[in-house]
């Protein structure tokens, strides 16, 4: 399956991939052989149900918050070039990268594009601003008194300043 | 051998143990007849020494520890080799030999498991399996590298001619020694790096290493003797392979030894719910079959005895019972402590037998040179290796702690001691370079790494506890990152975890936690929680009463509607401010307005909550342990039932205090300038009195809070379980705790109207107001007492803006010249008495009495009463800060 994944992306998409995620040519091609396998229905995109068949992802309390991240707004089909856009948020945050580019856009590892990502996670209908309902979901999952010392300060009123 | 161990010292275990046996009188002598007096010294030797010598250990320990000042400075190991030296070297000049000394056999079956099972039992697993790629790197990579060099480097030296020809060694004695002298040792380890506070994870590599890395030094040690032993030319290839497998059996046996210990332990407890107290029995009997066990099998038992510790702890601590807990965890720390103390002592003594060791510059100088240089290098190589994979790398500061903290202890000393001399000639020697690398290591750079530490600017620990907020994220990016590893296809560490903690939450819980333990988890939690908050929710409601009806209007000042929405926090710290103000006015000046909201909303929560039972967090300390858990329920659930009855006692018989009314206004009147910067008072007589007062406190207490946060820190950390903590806001808590501790005073006394009367009283306020009492002391002189139905005056025509007038009232006479004066010599007047007895109700106590009897309304009196409230809620605050907080400040107080 990897040596049917490898060819099957172009080299300048790969090229274009590296230069926006700052993966490297081995992690994309892996990378690519795993979203080809992921891919169920063989055109070059994930749907949501592709990625619940994740066997742990499925019963990861946050695991349709992540699918979600993956999709941008209004779609439901994803393409590699935006699932390794989604995944570029994960890789560790570089020194070196930031004095390489400066004029470029900010890399998607950046320290406020992982908190802009990671406030997305959260806020689930993305009016940019974090419910105290939303906060409650994220609870899900959570160890038992976590929640509801959580709860507890959710009804009283606070949102998340105290905490 | 094992015999002459116990003789010479074991643990009151083993002394126990052997007791009965030596009791029987020899059967064989024809009993000489009653005798009115015998001295029976050698039936009793052999206990009877081994208990001396903890006690003189422990009552070192005690006159090393009343000296803050030197045991900041110099680690207690230090102090004890050194004592252990003197007393050595009392033991010479008297018996002419030198007796009681570390024996193997006595170290590593009595000695070194207590020690290393509470370093194991409260390891934070977390951190532990966090960082368990750097602390196998280290203790695999890292010990062999270090044998190797050292060993091969100390072989280079002698074939250079530097060490002495008489030290008969070839390669593979040095190697012997190398293996045996690089090892970290975790007692040395622990006893300094537990003084130093230095970052979490800097000290669990350190700390993960020397534990680690007893497989590799026994497979080392092990292999590298019976090389010597067949003698080098009979090694065949085999047999390295051999040594090279041995790692392997070695390490991993030991590991599944304790796991299989662990498991069984778990569920042995799970079982003991009608006979509670052998629970902690079991936990010592089985750990330390482990320990047995691996060592018998001449697999790591140190490597058993860690990983049966991390592994039954969740288990254990869900199934046995709370004092059960307690037990397990003093008694571990008493023992591990007790072990410590004995060994560093032991190994000073040792240290004195000049029969033993063998003197060598050469070889010694070279030893400590090598093990230095190589350990740096070692880790400055493997740290590199290391960071290209780690997300977090070990920076260069790190890597020099790392370096120096590579300590050398009692293990390699008792491993040295363990060589055969027909075997291995230069013994003497080892001996000898031996004891100087562990003096080294343990007094020079014990000595100095705490400086060090310093100079670098190390990341310290931090004791705070994580907040909910930092766990309920910190739970969520961890299934966020197994999510994306799950996605990406990646097994890695996230991925691992979160499949271990689906399985042991599907199968190693129910199998090994009782039912009951989920049931008090889920249900009882449940349930005890709704019921709080509905407490909680009736509270806020009731706030938000008393501020319309007060009308106390405030700029800012919220309707009851908006309370869901956005200002709960005001109304409430509009409402218990009323009550005792004194700590937000504290804040106020100190802290940003969220702050001041999260303490508001601490003392609701605290107010409306018992603390729930506590688990014991993992700690490294073996030397402290906070105090009791159960105990400071007790004391809550006490103090909370007095509140009530106080309470109620105050509604009954509120005539009697009436003439506790005026604090309140001028307390609100002050709190309108903190916290809702409202302009109106300004005019009003008290208010720059109290901002001046407001502004000396402030800086008294910071200073008083760095202190505090001292002498406390290693009670705050033990503490688990669900604490409100307001962050940044420890003085409040203490404050609150203070008032509690008074609040319990059963009958309230009726005391001269003062409206600093409730504020002087409260120790915190006079130990802050250390300062500020102290001008006041002299005013009192100056200022004639009438000033104070002056000042009282004042407050009731501030009053009457906000309730009826007073009924009880002083006649007005004229207003104080200056307020500020007038304030002030209150403190004075209460500070001798003692604090029961200057108990006062709450001014809004009084007040709500009279408002009660003015209006037969419902409402108003429970809204009246909330202040009351609002003022005890502080008792329930995180126990183990604010106790000891409280008595110093007391003291301060009374010192005034």
């Amino acid at each position: 399956m990897g040596s049917r994944a490898s060819t099957l992306l172009r080299d300048e998409e790969l090229e274009e991939i590296k230069k926006e995620t700052g993966f490297s040519h081995s992690q994309i091609t892996r990378l690519y052989s795993r979203f080809t396998s992921l891919d169920k229905g063989e055109n070059g995109t994930l749907s949501r149900e592709d990625f619940q068949r994740i066997p742990e992802l499925a019963i990861n309390p946050l695991g349709d918050r992540i699918i979600n991240a993956f999709f941008p707004e209004g779609e439901d089909q994803v393409n590699f070039r935006g699932f390794m856009r989604t995944l570029a948020h994960f890789r560790p945050i570089e020194d070196n990268e930031k004095s390489k580019d400066v004029n470029g856009p900010e890399p998607l590892n950046s320290r406020s594009n992982k908190l802009h990502f990671a406030f997305r996670l959260y806020d689930l209908d993305k009016d940019e601003k974090i419910s105290r309902d939303e906060l409650l979901q994220v609870c899900r999952g959570a160890p038992g008194e976590l929640v509801l010392g959580l709860c507890l300060l959710i009804i009283v009123g606070r949102n998340c300043s105290f905490l | 051998m094992l015999r002459a161990a116990l003789s010479l010292l074991a643990l009151p275990l083993a002394g126990a143990a052997e007791e009965p046996t030596q009791k029987p009188e020899s059967p064989g002598e024809p009993p000489p007849g009653l005798e009115l007096f015998r001295w029976q010294w050698h039936e009793v030797e052999a206990p009877y020494l081994v208990a001396l010598w903890i006690l003189v250990a422990s009552l070192a320990k005690i006159v090393f520890h009343l000296s803050r000042k030197v045991t900041s400075l110099v680690p207690e190991s230090c102090l004890l080799i050194l004592l252990g030296l003197v007393l050595g070297g009392i033991v010479l000049a008297v018996a002419k030999k030198a007796e009681y000394q570390l024996e193997p056999g006595t170290f590593f079956l009595f000695l070194l498991p207590p020690i290393v099972l509470d370093s194991g039992y409260f390891m934070p697993s977390r951190l532990f399996f966090d960082n368990l790629g750097a602390i196998l790197t280290y203790a695999v990579v890292g010990t062999l590298w270090n044998a190797f060099t050292t060993g091969a480097a100390l072989w280079g030296l002698q074939q250079a001619g530097l060490v002495a020809p008489r030290v008969q060694a070839g390669l593979l004695d040095f190697l012997l020694f190398g293996s045996l002298i690089s090892a970290v040792d975790p007692v040395a380890v622990l006893a300094v790096f537990e003084e130093v506070h230095v970052n979490e994870t800097l000290f669990i590599i350190v700390f993960g290493e020397s534990l680690l890395n007893d497989a590799v030094t026994v497979v080392l040690y092990k292999v590298c003797n019976s090389f010597v032993e067949m003698g080098s030319a009979n090694v065949q290839a085999t047999d390295y392979l051999k040594g090279v497998a041995s790692l392997f059996v070695v390490s991993l046996g030991g590991a599944a030894v304790g796991l299989v210990f662990a498991f069984l332990l778990a569920l042995t407890t799970r079982f003991t719910k009608r006979v509670r107290i052998i629970e902690p029995l079991l936990v010592f009997l089985l750990a330390y079959a482990a320990y047995l066990t691996a060592e018998m099998a001449s697999l790591s038992a140190i490597l058993a005895v860690t990983m049966c510790g991390l592994g039954c702890k969740k288990y254990v601590e869900a199934n046995i019972s709370h004092k059960s807990r307690t037990t397990v965890k003093y008694t571990m720390k008493t023992l591990a402590s007790c072990a410590e103390t004995v060994i560093f002592m032991l190994l000073g003594i040792s240290a004195v037998d000049s029969s033993k060791w063998a003197w060598d510059s050469g070889l010694v100088l070279g030893t400590l040179i090598f093990i230095l240089f190589f350990r740096a290098l070692g880790v400055v190589l493997q740290t590199w290796v290391l960071n290209q994979f780690r997300l977090v790398p070990l920076d260069k500061i790190d890597q020099v702690v790392m370096s120096y903290g590579g300590l050398r202890g009692a293990v390699a000393f008792a491993l040295v001691i363990l060589l055969d001399r027909t075997k291995v000639p230069a013994k003497d020697y080892f001996v000898a370079t031996t004891i100087v690398v562990v003096f080294f290591t343990v007094i020079v750079q014990g000595l100095t790494i705490k400086p060090l530490v310093k100079w670098l600017k190390v990341k310290r620990s931090e004791h705070h506890k994580p907040t909910l907020n930092q766990e309920l994220h910190e739970h969520t990016f961890d299934h966020i990152l197994a999510a994306v590893e799950d996605v990406v296809g990646h097994h890695g560490y996230h991925y691992w975890r979160d499949r271990w903690e689906q399985f042991d939450k599907k199968y190693l819980s129910q199998l090994l936690m009782r039912r009951s333990a989920y049931r008090i988890r889920d249900q009882i939690w449940d349930v005890y929680y709704r019921l709080n908050i509905r407490d909680a929710i009736s509270f806020v409601d009731q706030g938000g009463h008393v501020l319309s009806s007060t009308g106390l209007t405030l700029p800012s000042m919220p309707s009851r509607n908006s309370v869901a929405e956005t200002s709960v926090t005001n109304l409430l710290r509009r409402e218990s401010g009323s009550g005792a103000c004194l700590d937000l006015q504290v804040i106020d000046t100190v802290r940003s307005g969220r702050d001041r909201e999260d303490a508001v909303m601490h003392h609701l929560l605290c107010g409306g909550l018992y603390k729930p039972r506590r688990r014991y967090k993992a700690s490294c300390s073996r030397h402290f342990i906070s105090e009791d858990a159960q105990e400071r329920q007790d004391k809550e659930v006490f103090q909370q039932n007095m509140k009530r009855r106080l309470e109620s006692f105050k509604s009954t018989k509120h005539n009697i205090c009436f003439t506790k009314s005026k604090p309140r206004p001028r307390k609100t009147g002050r709190r309108k300038d903190g916290v809702a910067n409202a302009e109106a008072t300004n005019g009003k007589p008290g208010d720059l009195g109290f901002q001046d007062t407001a502004a000396v406190i402030l800086t008294v207490e910071s200073e008083e809070e760095e202190e505090e946060s001292d002498s406390s820190e290693t009670e705050k950390e033990d503490d688990e379980g669900i604490i409100f903590v307001a962050r940044a806001t420890s003085e409040v808590l203490q404050e609150g705790k203070v008032s509690g501790n008074l609040e319990v005073c059963p009958s309230p006394r009726i005391i001269p109207p003062s409206p600093t009367c409730a504020e002087k009283e409260l120790p915190w306020k006079s130990g802050q107001g250390d300062l500020a009492v102290y001008v006041s002391s002299e005013t009192t002189k100056i200022v004639p007492v009438d000033m104070q139905t002056g000042w009282n005056q004042s407050i009731s025509s501030l009053e009457s803006l906000a309730s009826p007038p007073c009924n009880q009232a002083p006649i007005l006479t004229c207003l104080p010249p200056h307020p500020r004066g007038a304030e002030e010599p209150q403190a004075p007047l209460h500070l001798p008495s003692d604090p029961r007895p200057s108990f006062a109700f709450p001014p809004s106590l009084a007040k709500a009495g009279r408002s009660r009897s003015e209006s037969s309304a419902d409402l108003p009196q429970q809204q009246e009463l909330q202040p009351l409230m609002g003022h005890k809620d502080h008792i329930h605050l995180s126990p183990g800060t604010a106790t000891s907080h409280w008595c110093i400040q007391f003291n301060r107080g009374s010192r005034l």
